[in-house]
């Protein structure tokens, strides 16, 4: 059970397909959801607390893995920045007929702005494609935890986890 | 100088006990060694796991600044830079030296030992170079002092600790060249580790390091792989050129203190180390000295918080500020919020570390 996520720190598509708390590429491409990437029995559960529409499940049990209604779950975000272990995605498969729009958590320095092209990198850190930044949303509640959405090819939309900024703090490679 | 509870370390788990037993209205005088009180809490600059009553959600340093004005509300009296360097009498009296170097004896009724852990070193060729460092400490320069000890770091160790500082060197500017762990598997949560991968950070499980090499700092380090013994493999030997080596390999708990207070210590791995044994109100083998966080088991900043809580209601029913029932309705909600935290599968060696300590307790 979870072999790769324990040996490399990447779930592997199997791992991560089995969570509860990612929805099918069928339910994906029908519009915005929370992609929850929990797949340990952690004590945590601030996903379930903030959710306005009660789509996600953890139960009394706080070291329950989370379980996404998708059909209760808007895609508005909130669950981004509320995860301490920056492990919750929104992904909406029907942004265009071509693309996906893709949401993370982002916690570096500089932002970056709306219209940018950045790189766009997989689990490993790896280069897939560019994305556009099309969205950046932060507030007080989101406590500097700031969610950036961005445009990319619709196929990258379940391997895309992360950007990297030009000239950005981040691993250079 | 006289108090009714003396607490010695303003951590999580020392502001915590000290919160609780103020509240009820008890006189409380907190010591601690370092400048800043916040154990720490300061340095955690990343939100805490656990469910709301945990604080879950909060970065550690805001939940800091929380109990820090609480104690104030509360009019909770804390020496800082101030040392203690003898418990006398059951605890009933502490030798203090204070920042100005005066010595002064504090008198007592009752001792809550919230000292914490330090972190394990770890010895190969080349590990006394300016350079070498500990992942607190590396903390403690980067996000209290804003100091970046190096550009280019090796990790040493994938527990928690090792995967969380990786994440802030990154955040603070810094190259992480990959964080390395001796065994086949990551020690910490898969989120943490997750966090680090898809910045690009390697995590090379099954792996040593053997050396680190320069001549007045460190330029570089030799890892290696390891077999299932433990062993170097033969040419598997990797150069990595880097200017700071980041020492994550666990913490272990400072019981000095409750030892040299004669309270019995009994050493349990899953916990860190040696620690005073304890009952379910955190009172160790002397009555009225009561210890919680990490110097009776390391583990996190919320069990920490819930102990501390726990020796606070104890410590003020003992001194009569609590009534019996209250106290115990009290504690059993702090209890049944630790037993959430420790219900999971990460938490398992704790939890059984915590059981065994309180039943040798009872059998001594």
């Amino acid at each position: 059970m979870l072999n790769m996520l324990r040996s490399s720190g990447v779930l592997s598509e199997q791992e991560l397909m089995e969570l509860p708390g990612v929805p099918s590429m069928e339910l994906v491409e029908k519009g915005p959801v929370a992609v929850i990437e929990c797949a340990e029995m952690i004590p945590c559960n601030p996903c379930e607390a903030c959710c306005p529409t009660g789509a996600i499940k953890i139960g009394d049990d706080i070291n329950n893995l989370p379980i996404i209604d998708a059909v209760k779950c808007t895609g508005c975000g909130l669950c981004i920045a509320a995860c301490p272990g920056l492990a919750i995605f929104v992904v909406n498969g029907a942004h265009t007929k071509s693309e996906a729009l893709v949401s993370i958590p982002y916690e570096f320095l500089p932002l970056p702005n709306i219209g940018d092209q950045v790189e766009a990198l997989d689990r490993q850190g790896k280069k897939v494609c560019m994305a556009k930044i099309v969205q950046i949303r932060s507030s007080k509640k989101f406590d500097k935890t700031a969610i950036v959405s961005f445009t990319i090819p619709k196929e990258r939309c379940m391997e895309v986890r992360h950007i990297r900024l030009s000239g950005g703090m981040q691993r250079k490679q | 100088m006289e108090t009714e509870l003396a607490i010695v370390g303003s951590g999580p788990a020392g502001l915590a006990a000290a919160i609780e037993a103020a509240k009820t209205g008890v006189k409380v005088t907190i010591i601690d060694e370092n400048p800043r009180p916040g154990g720490q809490l300061f340095k955690q600059i990343h939100k805490f796991f656990g469910s709301e009553k945990h604080k879950a959600g909060i970065r550690g340093i805001d939940i800091g600044h929380e109990l820090l004005e609480q104690c104030e509300k509360l009019n909770v009296q804390i020496f800082l830079r101030t040392e203690v360097w003898a418990v006398f009498d059951n605890g009933k009296a502490l030798g203090l030296k204070h920042a100005n170097n005066t010595t002064e004896k504090l008198n007592t009724r009752k001792l809550i030992l919230a000292t914490g852990a330090i972190e394990n070193p770890l010895a190969f060729p080349g590990w006394t170079l300016p350079g070498v460092l500990g992942a607190g400490a590396t903390q403690t320069l980067m996000n209290l002092h804003r100091v970046l000890p190096g550009q280019r770091v090796l990790m040493v160790g994938t527990g928690n600790v090792g995967l969380i500082v990786s994440y802030q060197l990154l955040q603070a500017g810094a190259d992480v060249v990959a964080a390395i762990d001796i065994l086949p598997q990551i020690g910490g949560w898969g989120v943490h580790a997750s966090k680090i991968r898809r910045l690009g950070i390697p995590i090379l499980t099954s792996h040593t390091i053997k050396e680190a090499f320069g001549n007045n700092e460190v330029k570089g380090a030799v890892i290696a792989r390891v077999g299932q013994d433990n062993k170097v493999i033969p040419e598997t030997e990797r150069t990595l050129e880097i200017d700071t080596i980041c020492i994550a390999v666990g913490l272990s708990p400072m019981a000095e203190l409750a030892q040299s207070a004669g309270c019995q210590t009994i050493h349990i791995a899953e916990l860190g180390g040696w620690t005073p044994m304890h009952n379910k109100r955190m009172e160790t083998t002397i009555k009225g000295i009561y210890v919680a966080g990490d110097v009776c088991g390391v583990e996190e900043a919320s069990t920490a918080m819930e102990e501390g809580k726990i020796s606070g209601i104890a410590a003020a029913e003992s001194l009569g500020y609590l009534q019996r029932g209250k106290a115990k309705e009290l504690m059993k909600e702090r209890q049944e919020s630790l037993n959430a935290l420790r219900a999971g599968p990460f938490a398992t060696q704790s939890k059984l570390g915590k059981e065994k300590l309180i039943e040798r307790f009872h059998k001594c």
